[in-house]
């Protein structure tokens, strides 16, 4: 999806003759024109590889040293693959390691089967449709820190409407604590608050993708006699797999990176049940202060996120 | 979904035989669709009630639980929650460090952006598919590989605790979807607009500020609002780099209102989270359409 606007616009770009004009003051014109180019490009890559590739090197570098603010006197002795190794056969982060997997399946899963279901809801053309879709908008556009505390308020047992509604359908239903007091329920409060926040998102991608889809593809379908089942299979499926993997994309890495919601909702409990990999980073960064462990995971974290997006990419390439 | 999918050739309905049951059939299939809209809007929609509801109960309200005479409608509206929100927990000042972070990261990726996809769209730079390429995956990078070493350079620079650099760390979040969008919004413009300018003896960059730059102030504008969104809407580099509370942004000071409490008093809390969440319901619902254009631009086509 992504390098996929490069490649088929820049040809075409330099086909156009635009600057090859004799007038006057415009000869050196292009030449001119690239060094402005680089010039107005240049605060945009400056501040970009500030904020990514700066940390990214530093964090290569940190892991391999044993660097931790609290020792604050030792030495920043070389530590070779210690950091690595450390994570690697450490219960907690494996633990993690599987959670945040698990999370990430159930999650774009539940969440592509939900969305694709609103997004053909939404193509169609009825009354109130714009309404309905500024309605799912705003649960996306709200802070994390708003749908996270609005959840648990939500399943609060005293505050809440989850066990009014549970109650009054069966009192034994009532009266339950949902965050941390088991891991399952807590789960089940932080997987509702992340996908009510973030369906819309997959819904709006995919609605896109339905809307360039011409028309007329399924006029020639019916008149061959498809069914509405078989079209959907046979046509709007492939056809919206640009859009489809534009929206996974996204759901891979914000679910693999889970963390506002954990640590709003559950601070990572009961015990360490409900901590993702980003929260155990965090901790290890902020809490601990060891910025040598932290960096190895953070390492680990950049190539997850480059393997994913690559394994997409790879994955739209054939269809376009 | 399969009913969705056969609107897309309408045309097929009258062709078929108008007995009785279809037309039954297809009356009980238009309320079934508008009902499953009707679920939507009020999963979307009704925890937001019931955060606004929770905002006006009273402490005492808030004790006794839901439930009885205080149900989905509460038994009576009380204002104090929002007056304690900002008297006893000083909310306006998270309020307006969130302001300031967060239009000032728009004002700087507005700026840096424009500059960046004008040049990208128009002045024939060598390499330009692979600095948008980078740019992109800036965009995926992980938040948490950058607040290690970041924190590391604030705190060595005496800046930690500080709202001010966060305006540059959220250029991560702001910068690569806006460099996009205003790239091929650029592309779009006919090149024969500055053309003109350009052979009446105006520079490059008079006709960027004076041409090309009123004619994107729709792209522009989405951008900002993109932008404007994202860069309030942040949680992890406020939890990491923010210490004090009066150096907190929103978003990070309602979730230590419910940790500083022995009881929580959600009333305090979901006042807070419905004035948060205020700006962000207003920009939406006037401006769906340039946000829904904006997320979906460039994205795939």
């Amino acid at each position: 999806m992504t390098t996929e606007p490069v490649t088929t616009e820049a040809p075409a770009r330099q086909r156009r003759p635009r600057p090859q004009r004799p007038q006057p003051g415009s000869r050196g014109r292009p030449v001119a024109d690239r060094r402005l180019g680089y010039v107005l490009v240049a605060p945009t890559v400056i501040l970009l590889l500030a904020v990514t590739a700066f940390p990214m090197i530093s964090n290569v570098w940190n892991s391999l040293h044993f660097d931790n603010l609290s020792f604050g006197g030792l030495p920043h002795k070389f530590v070779g693959g210690q950091n690595y190794s450390k994570m690697f056969t450490s219960p907690e982060w494996i633990s993690a390691l599987e959670r945040t997997l698990a999370f990430t399946v159930v999650t774009i899963v539940f969440d592509v089967v939900v969305g694709l279901a609103l997004a053909l809801m939404l193509h169609r053309r009825f009354r109130g449709r714009g309404f309905v879709r500024a309605a799912i908008l705003v649960p996306w556009a709200v802070p994390t820190v708003v749908s996270a505390m609005l959840w648990k308020t939500m399943f609060d047992p005293r505050a809440g409407f989850v066990d009014y509604f549970l109650g009054a359908i069966h009192p034994s239903w009532s009266s339950l604590t949902w965050v941390n007091a088991n891991v399952w329920r807590s789960w089940a409060v932080i997987f509702v608050s992340d996908s009510w926040k973030n369906i819309p998102f997959v819904a709006i991608i995919l609605l896109a993708g339905l809307q360039v889809i011409p028309p007329d593809v399924y006029e020639a379908a019916r008149i061959d006699g498809a069914s509405a089942w078989q079209a959907f299979r046979k046509l709007t499926l492939p056809l919206l797999k640009p859009a489809l993997s534009v929206a996974l994309i996204f759901r891979t890495l914000q679910a693999l990176l889970v963390f506002d919601v954990v640590f709003i909702l559950t601070g990572g409990g009961p015990g360490t049940s409900t901590e993702s990999l980003f929260f155990l980073n965090y901790q290890t960064f902020i809490t601990n202060t060891d910025f040598g462990y932290g960096g190895a995971q953070s390492v680990f974290l950049v190539v997850l996120a480059l393997i994913v997006s690559a394994v997409y990419v790879r994955w739209t390439r054939p269809v376009t | 979904m399969t009913a969705a999918v056969a609107g897309a050739g309408t045309t097929a309905v009258p062709a078929r035989r108008r007995t009785g049951g279809t037309r039954a059939r297809k009356i009980a299939k238009e309320v079934l669709f508008y009902l499953a809209a009707l679920i939507v809007v009020v999963i979307a929609l009704f925890p937001f009630y019931w955060i606004l509801r929770t905002s006006l109960e009273s402490n005492a309200q808030v004790a006794a639980g839901v439930g009885g005479q205080n149900g989905i409608i509460p038994s009576h509206l009380s204002g104090s929650a929002y007056v304690n929100v900002f008297k006893q927990q000083h909310f306006l000042t998270p309020l307006i460090n969130s302001a300031i972070v967060a239009l000032g990261a728009t004002a700087v990726t507005i700026v840096v952006a424009s500059l960046a996809g004008y040049a990208l769209a128009r002045l024939q730079i060598r390499g330009a598919g692979a600095i948008l390429a980078f740019i992109l995956l800036a965009g995926f990078f992980p938040v948490i590989a950058m607040v290690g070493p970041l924190f590391l350079v604030l705190k060595n620079l005496g800046v930690l605790d500080n709202i001010y650099p966060l305006i540059i760390v959220y250029l991560v979040y702001t910068l690569p979807i806006s460099t996009w969008l205003l790239r091929n919004f650029f592309a779009q413009i006919p090149a024969e607009l500055e053309e003109a300018a350009l052979i009446d003896g105006a520079t490059r960059l008079q006709t960027l500020r004076k041409v090309v730059v009123p004619v994107a102030i729709p792209g522009v504008f989405t951008a900002a609002i993109l932008s404007f969104i994202l860069a309030w809407n942040d949680f992890a580099f406020a939890v990491s780099f923010l210490q004090t509370p009066g150096h907190f942004t929103a978003p990070l000071a309602i979730v230590t209102f419910g940790e500083s409490q022995f009881q929580v008093f959600y009333n305090l809390i979901d006042s807070a989270v419905v004035i948060i969440s205020i700006p962000i319901a207003l920009l939406v619902l006037f401006l769906q359409r340039r946000i829904v254009s904006g997320l979906t631009a460039g994205s795939f086509r």
